[in-house]
């Protein structure tokens, strides 16, 4: 079959987006595709582009590499304007040559309006939408002290910005009584003119410009429609965009009544061998301003290419915006225009500058939009339940009003039908309540059913707390028995082991359960045992009950070698220490990478190799760093006061502090730290287990975060501590996860299910509610003086060392681990 | 515990018993890898000790066949509804230590080697 040629016109983002999709399909193998651009550069990402005069330069604002469309086969032409289509002949017409084309896609995008004042052509009135506008305006602020801004919607705030950036003296004039009429209300609006005129912004509302003339101080004056008068040297006008149709009107297209080349559901134009998609595109009488439905239109229409089903049905234009630092968010019908009987909740806070309004349903039963203007954060939870049509709280005010705890989250009760549990086999919560309700009625029916968390697994946890929901909530009593061995939960289990002072599996499971044990209460067991009396993992009577990771003291890859995490406390080593990771990554061949938690991870050793390469790293002065465990992982940290500038307390110490103390401390899951020096919080403390932030009076404790599958911020649990009352609510806050959680469950898991909430968490930490805190403390200090490496300790007893062989019968390495070259490293083939 | 003469065949010596090692290479509750010359080539065999059961030793392939990894010996062991089996370390696939049938998936098998001790040493029997 021979090729096709395919023509888009247009590389903005949106084009550009069409053309990754293109290649993503392999549509390069039926397509010939010619790319016209009429800007001089790549396509860039306009929705950055004020980041241009922030010191971000084209080559970084580019959406791909400069090779990018040769090395697929495709012809990028730019600085190539195409002038017109003849549809007769199929041909594209440039000031350059002529082209034919079998399909056409119109990506041109659209253009800034100039309303028509007498004087808006005059010169430094300029536009705002692409590099070159940058650049014309950077050349005229150089001469220039003042400069407005017409148009104070989005685009507008976001030129503003820019003008202040050049140190201009900078106003905005709006047409209409308030700032971003399309977002926000009369509240909302008068809160962000406060909030943007705190930065040193005039804001003027309601002013209509009749003229812009010769100015006496400045180079323009405007004057308005009450005569009234404002001087600037430099106007921007940014007073919405319309569709660049020109080419589809010259060739006849179908356009809309005010303009816009009318698309259908598969992005075709009225004559099929033509598309079009982004913002000069019209589909049922709506232009999509935004790039996300762009890029939905660009989808479609490579579906539609090839044959594909997909339609384009809409877009929702709800938004979160940061303009100026100031958070803008509005959701649905934000303004409660679209449905007359809607009523609404509004929140003002004057000090903080906040401002909040939810649209309701008559009934007050379901979301119709939302409003924010100050604080974002509430956002996420709003648009699940505007876009999944939940229904809200018996008060749904509590979704915007601030409390303590942050905005509330939603539980697995609350997730809808459509939410996806499993992405692996793409399992909704849907299918798996169609699952129990057709007889499945535990997790490994459901699991044999619907397949969910058989993939990767991760969604482990996610599918137990939906089943158990779902089945106590058909009346199911959940067998909350930690597997069929033992006949009780993990917490009783843990309450046994204290209480009786069982320090074995094969013990425990004569006098309390039965059987062999198996491979859920084996480790979890194990991790009880340790957290109880942490005796090393090697010895003979826990070595059975290990996952393998825990076994080998490494991590299982998958052709069955191990990976290998030395500990680096808070991410802190010395060049020598560096010298020796690289000199054994180099001696045993090992892929080496650097992880998340600011360590390095050194793949590929197989089993025998293990203890001579530990034997290496002992050697030069490194400990394990239980990468493999369920147990602390790392303390990241931020380099804090010792270097940064910003910083106000000595984060790395901090780290390196908490990190020896709680090394070794086995407990459900694995539990990750991070020590910020300051509230910039560059180590990213809020996503963690337990996270500190450094103020100028001490620490701030957060706990119960989580990144992952599904991320959690972290909630603050305490301000302003000392050193000392930090680390004491730490070993108390982690023993009582370490008694009271299920088994795999993280902290923010944890905290989801326990009655109570933070407050309690609060109380027994805090308050010592439960008269807990001495017993907690002490049971921590136990851990701590119990510590030893697990490697040093297996490293000096050949007995244990005995385990780390391929063969028990024979010297020869596993044959079957077969490597093969990458990017200079080795990997499985 | 078994006698040479229990590995004796009617018609005289099994040579199809064969010593793999002996009993302080094995893990107590656990697993080891041996390595097996075979008429038919080379094989990897998991062995497991569960000391007092009514099977004492299991002789299993190392290969994990949906893992695709010599890896069944680094497994957990335990029962299912009373059954011996290992968990494979990899995707926690159950294997019965009998039979070498994969629990969650009927058409997945190990293969198994008949095993015992004879004195110290762990005699395995090569399958013709």
């Amino acid at each position: 079959m021979s090729k096709q040629r395919l023509i888009v016109i247009g590389n903005g983002m949106v084009g550009h987006h069409m053309v990754e999709q293109l290649i993503e399909r392999n549509a390069t193998e039926r397509f010939d595709i010619i790319v016209f651009g009429e800007e001089r550069h790549r396509a860039y990402d306009r929705v950055h582009l004020s980041e241009y005069f922030a010191g971000r330069d084209a080559q970084s604002l580019a959406m791909c590499d400069a090779d990018f469309y040769a090395a697929n086969g495709i012809e990028l032409r730019l600085n190539e304007a195409v002038t017109a289509i003849d549809r007769d002949a199929s041909q594209v017409i440039s000031d350059q040559g002529t082209y034919s084309y079998d399909r056409l896609v119109l990506a041109t995008g659209s253009y800034p309006f100039v309303p028509p004042i007498p004087g808006g052509d005059r010169p430094n009135c300029l536009v705002y939408r692409t590099l070159d506008d940058l650049d014309a305006i950077r050349a005229a602020a150089e001469n220039a002290n003042t400069g407005v801004v017409v148009g104070g919607g989005l685009l507008g705030l976001e030129a503003a910005n820019a003008l202040r950036g050049l140190n201009l003296d900078t106003a905005v004039v709006e047409f209409a009584p308030r700032l971003m009429p399309m977002q926000v209300d009369t509240e909302g609006g008068e809160l962000l003119r406060e909030k943007i005129e705190d930065l040193g912004v005039q804001v003027l509302t309601g002013r209509a410009t009749q003229e812009i003339v010769d100015g006496e101080t400045s180079f323009h004056r405007m004057v308005f429609q009450d005569d009234k008068v404002l001087e600037t040297d430099l106007i921007v006008f940014s007073a919405g965009i319309r569709p660049r149709d020109e080419l589809a009107r010259d060739c006849k297209l179908e356009l809309g009544e005010r303009g816009g080349i009318v698309i259908d559901d598969k992005c075709l134009t009225s004559d099929p061998a033509i598309l079009a998609i982004g913002e000069c595109a019209l589909w049922n009488n709506s232009i999509f301003g935004l790039v996300a439905p762009g890029y939905q239109m660009a989808k479609v229409a490579v579906d539609t290419l090839t044959e594909g089903e997909t339609t384009f049905r809409g877009a929702d234009m709800s938004t979160k915006l940061k303009l100026m630092g100031v958070d803008v968010g509005a959701i649905g019908d934000a303004h409660g225009d679209r449905s007359p009987s809607a009523r609404m909740f509004r929140y003002l806070d004057e000090i903080k500058q906040e401002y909040r309004k939810l649209v309701v349903s008559s009934d007050g039963k379901k979301l119709l939009g939302a409003m924010l203007v100050g604080d974002n954060s509430y956002y996420d939870t709003l648009m699940q339940y505007y876009s999944n049509g939940l229904e809200l709280p018996a008060d749904p005010a509590s979704l915007i009003l601030p409390s303590s705890e942050g905005a509330p989250t939603l539980g697995p009760d609350a997730l809808p039908d459509t939410a996806s549990i499993c992405s692996c086999h793409n399992v909704t919560k849907g299918a798996i309540c169609a699952a129990i309700d057709a007889g499945a009625a535990d997790l490994a029916a459901v699991k044999g059913e619907t397949k969910a968390s058989t993939g990767c697994g991760g969604c482990a946890a996610l599918l137990k707390s939906v089943v158990d929901s779902e089945l106590e909530a058909r009346g199911v009593e959940v067998d909350q028995s930690i597997c069929e061995h033992f006949a009780h939960t993990r917490q009783e289990l843990y309450s046994i082991v204290r209480v009786e002072g069982i320090k074995t599996f094969s013990e425990l499971i004569k006098k309390h359960g039965h059987g062999l044990g198996c491979d859920i209460c084996k480790p979890a067991v194990a991790s009880i045992l340790a957290s109880c009396f942490n005796e090393p993992i090697t010895n003979a009577a826990h070595v059975p009950l290990q996952d393998t990771n825990d076994t080998f003291m490494a991590n299982m890859q998958k052709n069955g070698t191990y990976s290998i995490v030395p500990r680096i406390p808070g991410g802190e080593i010395t060049p020598d220490k560096l010298l020796v990771l690289g000199q054994v990554g180099k001696k045993y061949d090992l892929y080496t990478k650097i992880t998340g938690g600011q360590r390095i991870d050194l793949f590929g050793a197989r089993l025998e190799q293990l203890p001579d390469i530990w034997q290496e790293l002992i050697d030069a002065g490194f400990e394990t760093g239980h990468a493999y465990g369920k147990s602390l992982r790392t303390v990241k940290s931020c380099v804090g006061s010792t270097w940064c500038r910003y910083g106000v307390q000595d984060s790395v110490g901090m780290a390196i502090q908490l990190e020896n103390r709680y090394k070794g401390l086995r407990s459900p899951h694995k539990i990750k730290f991070a020590v910020s020096g300051c509230t910039r919080e560059c180590a990213e403390a809020q996503s963690k287990d337990v996270g500190v932030i450094a103020t100028e009076n001490g620490w701030n404790l957060y706990v119960c975060g989580n990144g992952g599958m599904r991320p959690r911020h972290a909630e603050l649990l305490a301000t302003d501590l000392d050193d000392e009352t930090l680390v004491k609510y730490i070993d108390r806050f982690l023993m009582f996860y370490v008694r009271t959680a299920d088994r795999l469950q993280r902290t923010s898991v944890w905290r989801e299910n326990l009655e109570g909430g933070l407050d309690y968490i609060k109380d027994v930490v805090i308050n010592d509610s439960l008269g807990l805190a001495e017993d907690l403390e002490s049971q921590m200090q136990t851990v701590i003086d119990n510590y030893e490496c697990e490697w040093a300790n297996a490293i000096k007893d050949p007995e244990k060392l005995k385990r780390f062989r391929s063969f028990v019968n024979d010297q020869r390495p596993d044959p079957d681990i077969i490597v093969t070259e990458e990017r200079g490293q080795l990997r499985p083939a | 515990m078994s006698t040479a003469t229990a590995l004796k065949s009617k018609t005289g010596t099994d040579v199809n018993w064969q010593a793999l090692c002996t009993w302080a290479d094995l893990v107590e509750f656990s697993g080891v890898a041996a390595w097996l010359e075979t008429e038919t080539g080379p094989a990897q065999v998991a062995l497991f000790y569960i000391p007092g059961y009514e099977t004492e030793l299991f002789a299993v392939d190392n290969h994990d066949p949906l893992g695709k990894a010599n890896v069944i010996a680094r497994g957990i062991i335990g029962d299912v509804k009373g059954e011996p089996v290992v968990a494979s370390p990899l995707y926690k696939q159950h294997y019965r230590l009998k039979d070498g049938r994969c629990v969650e998936d009927d058409s997945v098998k190990l293969r198994t080697w008949p095993v015992r001790f004879d004195g110290d040493q762990v005699m395995v029997k090569l399958s013709h």
